[in-house]
């Protein structure tokens, strides 16, 4: 034996930061797909499922009563008409940015700490982006005919109005969740091929049959592995538009109107600056649990905590000068309607939404400074669950403060949530929640061929 | 062995014996055969002798499709079948209808790139004669399969399986059609 010949034992992985050291393809693969196959998950995921059940059935109950009663159950009325389901709607599709952003454009930029975040980024998108849809129809007040915005040939003989931005709206949600959706998939299918094999392996029939009809009889041959790699690289590409003008669409729901606070042109960066932000606040707070209840430590490591720290550092920043634009908009306009929306929202009755806002969004973030707060798990979480409540807020803020007092003060009104609101806000959490818990039983978190190819690049000593 | 044969499966434990082992059934005049790794290997669709991968164009196809047949309908409604003057404003107002045309391009491009890729692939096809092999279920964990299918101009059994235990596999398998 000579010793040019390749090492003929398998490879295993190096430290770099974003892998422990030690892993090869059979443990990784025995280790991601073992979360699934071992099926039980003992008493706390059954716990969490049965109380986030139970806040399905809530939301699925308001959306009933709803449907029976009509949306005189929320507390919207003239002036306020656009209440939480505006404000829901805005926060869901938001957080759901971040999971396209990190398949897609940190794909793109070849990161490869998005290897072992990918998968449930996009499962969090998927989930968030259908909620997200579910609340505009909710607001149709007549949601059964939410199919009226489809453009197709009727009895009625009308369109859609394509110069209308809610027109727009539907089609970017439309395609953005259909995208994420094939996105998600595509990725998810030889991984689904590891589950069949693993499953057949073990001789339990019923998930070898369900796997590998979702496989679609994937077997990982060179040529298909070559197209393979090229849709998804395209996929890639095709997303990341989508992950920009999503938001930028939904931010012209407002812009386009006249209402003081919402006819702004830094509405489309601001939006998106903001979405980034409350999705990648999301991506820490599911990750961090999904790390400790499942012993991912070697997968998900500091390293990635501590990069989606930085990126929330930045983001924060954006929305930061944000804030700052609309004020300085405000006043350089000379126009008194914007300027006394701008005052009231420091003074006015939601004046302690708004400084809660600027401190759950702008002040608490800057602790993300100090590297101990990056690499502390606890901190992370804590700042997580405190950006997306303040990012909530910032929804809620612009789509109330705006219209409960615009041009005529005979006209002013306030806006004060019914139990619904709370009810359907609170229901679409515990959905989405439930929805998660699903999702780390029956599919792997992980994706477990692009750890494999992580593992291989690892041992050659790739940077 | 008794029956048609599907071909000779080998089997490795690492990439680089497989990227091996492909060059060396290149080098013996096989033009059909298959490699399956467990995850995707650089320059082995090349080896094994993909020239056209035809994903691109389609995707660029189903994206150019998609963003024309929107304008189209937008301009069709608006103009032709349901036209409304607003202060005689143009009724092909283009600005408005780029929204819905650039996001049925996009989903038009990825439909085309996610079924293309599928459809150029040859799947769904839930059956293959490699998954009656027992061995094969690792192809999806840990291990690297070259398959020379009996098909193949250059298949001759003894010939064939000589060349497979000369590149030094784990095991050489044959797979009944």
């Amino acid at each position: 034996m000579s010793v040019e010949l390749p090492s003929s034992e398998p490879p295993l992985s190096k430290d770099v930061g974003v892998l422990r050291a030690g892993w090869g393809y059979a443990s990784v693969s025995d280790k991601i797909a073992g979360i699934v196959l071992a099926g039980g998950f003992g008493w706390r995921w059954w716990a969490a499922f049965l109380f986030t059940f139970a806040g399905v059935l809530v939301f699925f109950g308001a959306m009933a009563w709803l449907f029976v009663r009509g949306v005189g159950i929320w507390g919207v009325n003239v002036p306020v008409a656009w209440g939480f389901a505006i404000a829901n709607f805005v926060w869901w599709i938001g957080i759901g940015h971040a999971g396209t952003f990190i398949s897609a454009v940190l794909l793109l930029l070849r990161q490869r700490w998005r290897t072992s975040i990918n998968r449930f980024a996009e499962a969090m998108t998927l989930f968030a982006a259908a909620i997200a849809g579910i609340f505009p129809i909710l607001h149709l007040g007549r949601p059964w005919f939410f199919y009226w915005l489809v453009p197709y040939p009727n009895v009625m003989n009308l369109w859609p109005q394509w110069r209308s931005p809610l027109v727009w709206d539907f089609f970017a949600i439309a395609t953005y969740l259909l995208v994420s959706l094939l996105f998600w998939y595509v990725g998810l299918i030889p991984d689904l091929a590891t589950l069949r094999d693993r499953a057949g392996h073990q001789r339990r029939r019923a998930r070898q049959v369900v796997y590998g009809l979702l496989a679609l009889g994937w077997r990982g041959e060179a040529r298909h592995w070559a197209r393979y790699e090229t849709a998804y690289l395209l996929l890639a590409g095709l997303a990341t538009p989508l992950v920009v003008s999503v938001h930028t669409i939904v931010s012209l729901d407002f812009a386009i109107g006249n209402t003081p606070g919402y006819h702004s042109t830094i509405f489309p960066p601001y939006f998106v600056a903001g979405a980034l932000f409350s999705g990648f606040a999301m991506v820490l707070t599911l990750a961090i649990p999904l790390r400790h209840f499942f012993g991912l430590h070697a997968f998900i490591t500091e390293r990635h905590l501590a990069n989606a720290a930085k990126v929330l550092l930045a983001t924060c920043w954006l929305v930061g000068y944000g804030y700052a634009a609309e004020i300085f908009t405000a006043f350089y306009s000379g126009d008194q309607f914007e300027r006394y929306m701008t005052v009231n929202r420091w003074i006015g009755p939601y004046a302690p939404v708004y400084w809660s806002m600027i401190a759950c969004n702008l002040l608490a973030p800057q602790l993300l400074w100090w590297r101990r707060v990056r690499h502390s798990v606890p901190m992370l979480f804590m700042l997580s669950l405190v950006i997306n409540i303040g990012m909530w807020m910032e929804r809620f803020l612009i789509v109330v403060s705006s219209l409960h007092r615009d041009f005529l003060p005979s006209a002013w009104g306030m806006f004060y949530p019914s139990v619904w609101d709370w009810a359907q806000l609170l229901g679409s959490v515990a959905l989405f929640v439930w929805l998660f818990l699903l999702f780390v039983r029956y599919l792997p978190a992980i994706s477990i061929a692009e750890m494999r190819e992580l593992v291989r690049e690892s041992a050659q000593g790739k940077p | 062995m008794s029956g048609p044969l599907y071909g000779l499966l080998a089997e490795f434990a690492t990439a680089d014996a497989l990227l091996a082992a492909a060059r060396a059934a290149r080098a013996h005049g096989y033009a059909q055969f298959e490699a399956y790794s467990p995850f995707a290997l650089e320059g082995l669709g090349e080896l094994v002798g993909l020239k056209h991968n035809h994903v691109p164009l389609l995707t660029l196809l189903g994206g150019i499709a998609g963003g024309a047949a929107t304008y189209f309908l937008q301009w069709y409604s608006a103009v032709i079948d349901y036209p409304i003057n607003v202060g005689g404003r143009p009724l092909n107002s283009w600005p408005a209808f780029l929204p819905a045309t650039f996001e049925i391009t996009i989903l038009g491009a990825a439909l085309a790139a996610a079924i293309g890729m599928l459809a150029l692939n040859g799947l769904p096809q839930l059956y293959h004669p490699l998954f009656a092999l027992e061995e094969f279920e690792l192809a999806t964990r840990n291990r690297f399969f070259l398959c020379l299918p009996a098909r193949d101009p250059a298949f001759e059994l003894a010939r064939s399986a000589a060349l497979l235990h000369g590149l030094d596999p784990l095991l050489v398998r044959e797979v009944p059609a």
